[in-house]
């Protein structure tokens, strides 16, 4: 029993509440309904208990005919409800876009679901497990995919949550106010596991998390294993060298416009690249053939996203002139 | 309405012929009830014996009575038997096959073979699911989602849904028997607004069985078609897609929810009307909202799936759409509020259930709201606070109405009267030990708690202890009708022909009633619930 009053004050003082740049908006929602509703169930629970003690079988008090016509009433309910429906509809649409909608310079963040295990990558190619490591006040946004059944990325304290669907990747956003440690749960049943596929937000200040990343700096990140996939499973023969009669050099490719044999254009983007490997012949680079196979099988999400890592660096490292090595 | 004249000496039903054979083939209505009732009472008790282990192994954050997989394979267990083997034909096949020809005046439903087919039928399909929890279960979750289901799972995925796909052609069967009975088989004079609530209600309910039911039939056997057979539908690997099975599978599931309440809502208004001794507020709104809720309901499957991905739009439309058919279930209980204004109320067990229900079923629906809510669904989905919302309205809502239905038809059923205290006890104790079990969910869920977690994090092991403890009282409240009920069929005290003095032409033939009903067809010449007005 001891844990209860934390719970209940929790509830109230909002422990959780504010964690995110989100959560006020939402709780305040939250509120507003609990309150509502609270206020509507009571009114009418008084209501009913006044008429069973008033009109019990056998008590004297006069049996009124109602003043005004039933339909009356029926209009007067239906109007009222669904003013007060309409309102809470606008207020969540509302929040909820914001949610979809990624603030500019939010930090990309990639997630990869498996089970039963968060596997994170940062845009700088370092790795995390079960955890991620994130400044307060920068928005991060999460490209979410998995690698086998559906998961849910949730953060309670955040009020975020998405589902991961193998297939494609999903997009999330959050941005931490206050340092603290804040649980990830998977809220999709994923099998035997699911209960165990946790981890933690760890929210810090600005100085604290460069510490951390200074710290961290290894060579097994993403990018290193990226940057070593490139070359074994053969992206390097064709992609890489003076050569460019099979295949575009990707040297500088990451966010700029490429122009496509169908005479359209696409940014090239994480999802752009990511297609490029797994379903190379769907959107073709102006002036080359459909040659190259798909890697979709071959190589996994989590191998995928390391190239994407690695690929995606390509520009700081070595722009447009790094062509003859 | 004009009473029939009482039946002579015809023997009722229960005595004509008591060998097994008889029953196993009769093709009277009220047997086939018994038939429906003995059946779904038995799978409740597995359901609730699934839920009472798990609410044992939930005592402790840390699972130390059973492995994950065990507790996985019983929230299925659980979900699937709950919902396809006892939610979904608890009032229609039981109380609405033995009522609702009574009520109409018939002798029979339209399709009387067809009624007892469907009873093997759903016995068939019932046995299947038992086979695939029997020979190791599933851990899938009732709601089969993929590619876990299709692909990953390693349980008895195939004879599961097997099992309700099997047992959705009763549902089917009895939705088409329902409406058939309730266009061509009305008394003289009983036109549709002279319907009692509840014939409307089961109209409403047959409409979304015979309309949704086959897509769930075409989910499953698509399940069960990549499953066994490596066709891609909506595992991404096999070129499918997984969002597909969710929009399929919620296309049937959420007007499932539907089936499950409406019949209680019609069960509720003739419970109100009766022991108010007054006539339902704004009955034609009533009728409507039930319709109503019934076509709307099929509009709003996406809100399963705020979370999931789906379009942003399509979420918008989907929330203001939840909201809209949340306006005749308002509706509904206004109305039942307003019944009891000016009533002459008495407080036997039948009504107090229906009280539990006007409680429970209106937390359940505000809670619902916060759902709807787009921004604030996103924090609670997939929570224990979906977990207490659902149950209120399923367990608060649906189980309320069926067990306040029961009591409140038994003595026309079984032809003798129950014992009076024990039963209010029994309204009372169900109701507090709901509570009890559920309330503290909204909590948990609101503090995050994911659903179908096994091992949960030690900060919310207050609640789930609270919970189980409810559960503990639940379990007591439910078995205490099986005493007094069997106690009632053997002992009791014959009940007269109309014991709580009602309207509805049930009342007017003997307790139970003969194996033909009536003896003359019956004429109506007035409304329902034609209760003595106020100034009485």
């Amino acid at each position: 029993m001891n844990s209860l009053a934390p719970c209940v004050l929790g509830m109230i003082d909002g422990s959780m509440a504010g964690a995110s740049r989100i959560g006020p908006a939402v709780d305040a929602i939250f509120w507003s309904l609990t309150i509502t509703c609270t206020t509507v169930a009571l009114a009418v629970g008084a209501y009913i208990a006044w008429c069973l003690v008033r009109y019990r079988r056998g008590s004297a008090a006069p049996r009124p005919r109602p003043r005004w016509p039933e339909w009356w009433w029926e209009t007067i309910w239906i109007a009222a409800t669904s003013v007060i429906f309409l309102a809470f509809y606008w207020a969540g649409a509302r929040v909820y876009l914001r949610m979809e909608e990624p603030p500019p310079g939010a930090v990309p963040v990639d997630v990869v679901g498996r089970q039963w295990m968060w596997d994170i990558r940062h845009a700088d190619g370092r790795r995390e497990f079960n955890a991620l490591h994130v400044p307060v006040g920068q928005p991060i946004q999460l490209r979410l995919s998995s690698e086998d059944v559906i998961h849910s990325f949730a953060v309670p304290a955040f009020r975020l949550k998405q589902d991961l669907v193998p297939g494609k990747t999903t997009v999330a956003w959050f941005e931490a106010m206050r340092p603290g440690r804040y649980p990830i749960y998977c809220d999709q049943y994923c099998g035997a596991s699911h209960s165990e596929m946790n981890g933690e937000i760890v929210a810090e200040t600005p100085a604290d998390f460069s510490a951390w990343a200074a710290q961290t700096r290894d060579g097994n990140s993403s990018l290193a294993r990226g940057r070593r996939l490139f070359v074994l499973d053969g992206c390097a023969g064709c992609h890489r060298g003076a050569d460019r009669r099979r295949a575009p050099s990707l040297d500088g490719l990451y966010g700029r416009t490429v122009d496509l044999a169908d005479g359209g254009h696409v940014p090239a983007d994480d999802e752009y690249l990511r297609e490029s490997i797994a379903s190379p012949g769907r959107r073709i680079v102006a002036g080359y053939a459909a040659t190259m196979p798909s890697y979709d099988g071959t190589l996994g999400v989590t191998d995928i996203a390391d190239l994407v890592v690695y690929l995606r660096q390509l520009k700081a490292a070595a722009p447009r002139v790094a062509s003859s090595r | 309405m004009n009473p029939a004249p009482p039946t002579s000496v015809a023997e009722d039903y229960l005595s004509r012929d008591r060998t097994l054979r008889s029953w196993l083939t009769t093709t009277d209505h009220k047997r086939i009830a018994i038939l429906y009732l003995i059946a779904i009472t038995g799978f409740f008790a597995v359901a609730a014996t699934a839920a009472a282990l798990m609410r044992w192994e939930l005592l402790s954050p840390r699972g130390d009575l059973m492995v994950s997989d065990i507790y996985n394979r019983l929230f299925t267990l659980h979900g699937v038997t709950m919902v396809w083997f006892f939610l979904i034909p608890s009032i229609p096949t039981v109380l609405g096959n033995f009522i609702l020809p009574l009520m109409i005046g018939a002798r029979d439903v339209a399709f009387p073979r067809l009624n007892l087919a469907s009873w093997y039928i759903f016995m068939a399909g019932g046995a299947i699911t038992l086979f695939a929890i029997v020979a190791g279960g599933v851990d899938t979750g009732w709601t089969f989602y993929t590619p876990y289901s299709s692909t990953y799972a390693n349980g008895n995925v195939m004879a599961m849904a097997a099992g309700v796909f099997v047992a959705g052609f009763s549902s089917i069967a009895t939705g088409l028997n329902f409406i058939v009975t309730i266009h061509t088989l009305r008394a003289p004079g009983l036109t549709w607004f002279r319907l009692p609530l509840f014939v409307w209600s089961l109209y409403s309910t047959s409409l979304i069985l015979v309309l949704a039911t086959p897509v769930l039939a075409v989910t499953l056997a698509l399940i069960m078609v990549e499953r066994g057979l490596g066709v891609g539908v909506f595992d991404p690997r096999l070129g499918g897609d997984p969002l597909l099975f969710q929009h399929l599978f919620w296309f049937y599931s959420h007007p499932a929810v539907y089936i499950m309440i409406l019949p209680g809502m019609g069960v509720v208004s003739e419970l109100v009307t009766t022991f108010a001794r007054k006539r339902i507020f704004g009955y034609r709104i009533m009728a409507l909202a039930t319709l109503s809720i019934a076509l709307l309901g099929f509009l709003v499957w996406g809100h399963h799936m705020f979370v999931s991905s789906q379009s942003v739009y399509a979420g918008l439309v989907f929330s203001l759409l939840s909201f809209l058919v949340s306006v005749p279930s308002a509706i509904k209980v206004f109305n039942w509020t307003a019944t009891l204004r000016g009533g002459s109320i008495s407080f036997d067990a039948p009504f107090l259930f229906a009280l539990g229900f006007l409680a429970l079923f209106t937390i359940g629906g505000l809670t619902g709201l916060f759902l709807a809510t787009l921004a604030v669904d996103v924090h609670l989905h997939d929570t224990y606070f979906v977990v207490a919302h659902f149950h209120y309205i399923m367990v608060g809502g649906m189980v309320m109405a069926y067990m306040g239905g029961f009591h409140y038809w038994w003595p026309k059923i079984s032809g003798r009267l129950f014992p009076r205290r024990p039963a209010q006890v029994a309204a009372i104790t169900i109701f507090l030990g709901f509570n009890l079990t559920f309330f503290p969910q909204f909590i948990l869920g609101y503090l995050g708690m994911p659903r179908r977690f096994h091992l949960y994090p030690p900060e919310f092991h207050t609640l789930n202890v609270i919970s189980t403890l409810g559960a503990a009282v639940l379990g007591i409240g439910y078995v205490m009708p099986l005493v007094y009920f069997a106690w009632s069929a053997l002992r009791g005290q014959p009940a007269p022909n109309n014991p709580w003095h009602a309207t509805g032409l049930e009342w007017t033939t003997p307790s139970p009633p003969p194996e033909h009903n009536f003896d003359r067809v019956p004429v109506v010449t007035g409304p329902p619930y034609d209760y003595p007005g106020p100034d009485a």
